[in-house]
């Protein structure tokens, strides 16, 4: 696969809704189903124009809810087509049900989520609690830091979940209002180069009257454990597939992905790991820890399901301490749910001592100062060797 | 999308010779559900896609590793029948015409549960859409599935596990929602009512439901020997007994005009339908007189206003 050399890339203006409008048009969707929901609406919004203007060949269906935005993109995929869809916060919650069965039924949908926050109170802005509450329903998982990871992002998660080995719905995100709404330069492929990636979808199996199959059947005690554990195994798949495709996907961009973004950890006595826009702000606090002469790195997550446990273990081995940053409050809970993931893949092997941060909960700013803060206290803690507490940065006490 | 004309049969013998909802499946003795999903698939030559709401009809025929279904079939959730069925219809449209799928009638079935209740969102967004489908709601007046509870189609005065008949209250308080009047609001191009005593009506309105370009839609009365307690070789009798007392009229609005199929000129009253069923049984206690009266009032004032719809012309 030969790379499309950057002066052959058009680079483009966009928000990070649109870039995903933009990635999709180009994957040859063959099927939407709109539903507007603040701040996801833009991404619709932008395929219905590329559809009103002729741009793309698609059938796009306004429903009524986004349970039956997930419902029709299902019936599409089960009829063989390549569905897409997106949607953010309660839209999210309101299609959960519909998840697990996309994921039971091993549908290789697609959706872009902008992370927002849940109600009550309702807020419109950014934080991971809706993205993050779906991890268990038998999704690939993947978190975009920009606009252009978000571009790059769309266009792989087709190749991953329509893989004979995989056969999974994919979902990705971004933050809301932080990189739905900013602009960036973003770097695209040329439209043949994607098409010629992606090709059309070629289901393994669907509704087809010459060769009758019977989809989401009854399937009680004796069967059911089966079902669930090959989704497991599929899953696994995904983990060999995903680092495929960013391999291919480098080669024909010359953009690196990996399931672990690390910088400076290779040296590093502390890590901040963090998701989404603020690896980027998190890149920042360890530059000014450097100029301080404390030893950071950050480990920023791509994927998120399934959880890449190797390059977990690989990178939090040299370390001393995690600063873990959660977008989410995990109420009730020992930790948030990156904690909980993180402990879970390293313990028993590693020694690394980790703590936990909830931040930025409703769109709440984040800074460079902040991060800092939260590695040095990581790394003291780890030093007198004190127990985790969730800790709320910046919270009005 | 290819149009689809399919016009009346006369006789059961032009029916295809298959079958498509094969025998082994897990539905009750006498069940109605069962007669509606066997001669609606079997209604037209070209094999139907099917698309199944939850519900007896779905729990009873896909026991894994075993289908009763010969035609492709696919049930996803409760409450999203109309919603899958909309992907699937848009889908084979595009797919079809691409050379990369073969174009086929879709019905979606539904139980009143999935239909009345937790469905109807997903119906109506189906139906404004207009996507060219049949919906084919299956009325046991219960959620039969779950052990008969009851559920917006449930009739007024009927006992049910969650409307029992005790001391103080006598079975369900309110009427049956008028489902057919609200499909036909969204100013479809066929709504229609049957009852499968009447297995010829019925056909032949699935294959005009399947002939028109856009949605369609398909009430059809389906007696449930276990919600209602009555005797499994009473099925078809239930389902006559209820349009000859004019409780279940059997109409048809087709392009906004009503049309009533079977006028019964001299119907029986309602008490010979509600004797039937032990679900009725407290009614007929002598504190509970005024409850029939009240069935077949409400019974009367039906009829009355369908005649009324009958006579205005298009309504629609």
């Amino acid at each position: 696969m030969a790379t499309v050399q950057e002066a052959r890339q058009k680079m483009m203006e966009l928000t990070g809704d649109q870039a995903i409008a933009y990635g999709a048009k180009q994957a040859g969707i063959d099927f939407i189903a709109a539903y507007p929901i603040t701040p996801q609406t833009i991404i619709v919004e932008k395929l219905s124009e590329y559809l009103a203007d002729g741009v793309i060949d698609a059938k796009y269906i306004n429903v009524e809810s986004e349970h039956s935005a997930m419902s029709v993109v299902i019936g599409a995929s089960l009829a063989g087509a390549r569905g897409f869809t997106a949607t953010s916060s309660q839209g999210l919650m309101l299609m959960f049900e519909e998840l697990a069965v996309a994921s039971g039924m091993r549908q290789p949908v697609v959706m872009a989520v902008a992370m927002r926050a849940l109600s009550a109170p309702i807020n419109i802005h950014c934080d991971h609690s809706d993205f993050l509450s779906t991890r268990d329903q038998g999704w690939v998982m993947m978190m975009a830091e920009n606009a252009q990871e978000a571009y790059d992002q769309t266009i792989m998660a087709f190749k991953i979940g329509e893989d004979p080995s995989v056969q999974l719905p994919v979902m990705y995100s971004i933050d809301a209002f932080i990189i739905t709404h900013n602009m960036e330069n973003v770097y695209t492929l040329p439209d043949e180069t994607v098409s010629g990636y992606l090709g059309v979808r070629k289901p393994i199996h669907r509704l087809d009257p010459d060769n009758p199959m019977t989809f989401g059947p009854l399937a009680l005690y004796d069967s059911y454990f089966e079902f669930r554990r090959q989704q497991h195994d599929a899953m696994m798949n995904a983990y060999r597939v995903t680092k495929d495709v960013f391999v291919d996907y480098e080669r024909m961009s010359g953009r690196k992905y990996s399931p672990l973004k690390n910088y400076m950890t290779d040296d590093a006595d502390v890590l901040v790991f963090a998701a989404a826009s603020t690896v980027g702000t998190a890149r920042q606090a360890v530059r000014k820890l450097r100029e301080e002469g404390v030893k950071a790195g950050v480990s920023g997550l791509t994927m998120l399901r399934p959880f890449p446990v190797p390059e977990v273990i690989e990178t939090f081995s040299k370390v001393k301490a995690v600063a873990v940053l959660e977008r989410m409050a995990s109420l009730g809970s020992p930790a948030g749910p990156h904690y909980m993931d993180l402990a879970s893949a390293v313990y028993p092997q590693l020694d690394v001592r980790m703590y936990d941060f909830v931040y930025g909960l409703g769109g709440r700013d984040i800074d460079s100062q902040m991060i800092a803060r939260c590695a040095k206290t990581a790394l003291s803690d780890a030093e007198h060797k004190r127990p985790n507490e969730v800790r709320f940065l910046g919270v009005r006490e | 999308m290819t149009k689809r004309d399919y016009k009346p049969l006369a006789k059961l013998a032009d029916l295809p010779e298959e079958n498509r909802l094969v025998s082994g499946h897990r539905m009750c003795a006498g069940c109605g559900p069962a007669i509606i999903g066997r001669l609606a698939t079997l209604a037209v030559p070209d094999k139907p896609i099917v698309i199944n709401a939850t519900g007896c009809l779905e729990v009873g025929t896909t026991f894994y590793p075993y289908t009763s279904w010969a035609v492709p079939w696919a049930h996803v959730t409760f409450e999203n029948a109309a919603a899958v069925a909309s992907g699937v219809v848009e889908a084979l449209d595009k797919l079809s015409k691409e050379g990369r799928a073969k174009d086929a009638p879709v019905i979606a079935f539904g139980g009143d549960g999935g239909t009345f209740d937790i469905g109807l969102q997903a119906l109506s967004g189906a139906l404004e859409r207009g996507h060219r489908f049949l919906y084919i709601c299956y009325d046991n007046e219960a959620y039969a599935n779950t052990g008969v509870q009851r559920s917006g189609a449930t009739p007024f005065g009927a006992a049910t596990t969650t409307s029992p008949a005790g001391k103080v209250i006598p079975g369900k308080q309110e009427w049956k929602k008028d489902l057919v009047g609200i499909v036909a609001a969204h100013h479809i191009p066929y709504a229609a009512t049957s009852s499968i005593a009447y297995y010829r009506d019925f056909i032949n309105k699935v294959r005009k439901a399947l002939s028109q370009d856009g949605p369609s839609f398909i009430h059809v009365f389906a007696p449930c020997t276990f919600g209602w307690r009555f005797d499994t070789s009473q099925t078809i009798q239930l389902a006559k007994l209820i349009v000859d007392t004019r409780i279940f009229p059997v109409f048809e609005i087709e392009n906004g005009t009503l049309k009533i199929n079977f006028k019964v000129p001299n119907p029986k009253p309602v008490e010979e339908y509600l004797k039937t069923q032990r679900r009725f049984a407290h009614l007929f206690k002598p504190e509970n007189k005024h409850l029939i009266e009240l069935i077949q009032k409400n019974t009367n004032e039906n009829w009355e206003r369908l005649l009324r719809m009958e006579a205005a012309g298009k309504i629609f």
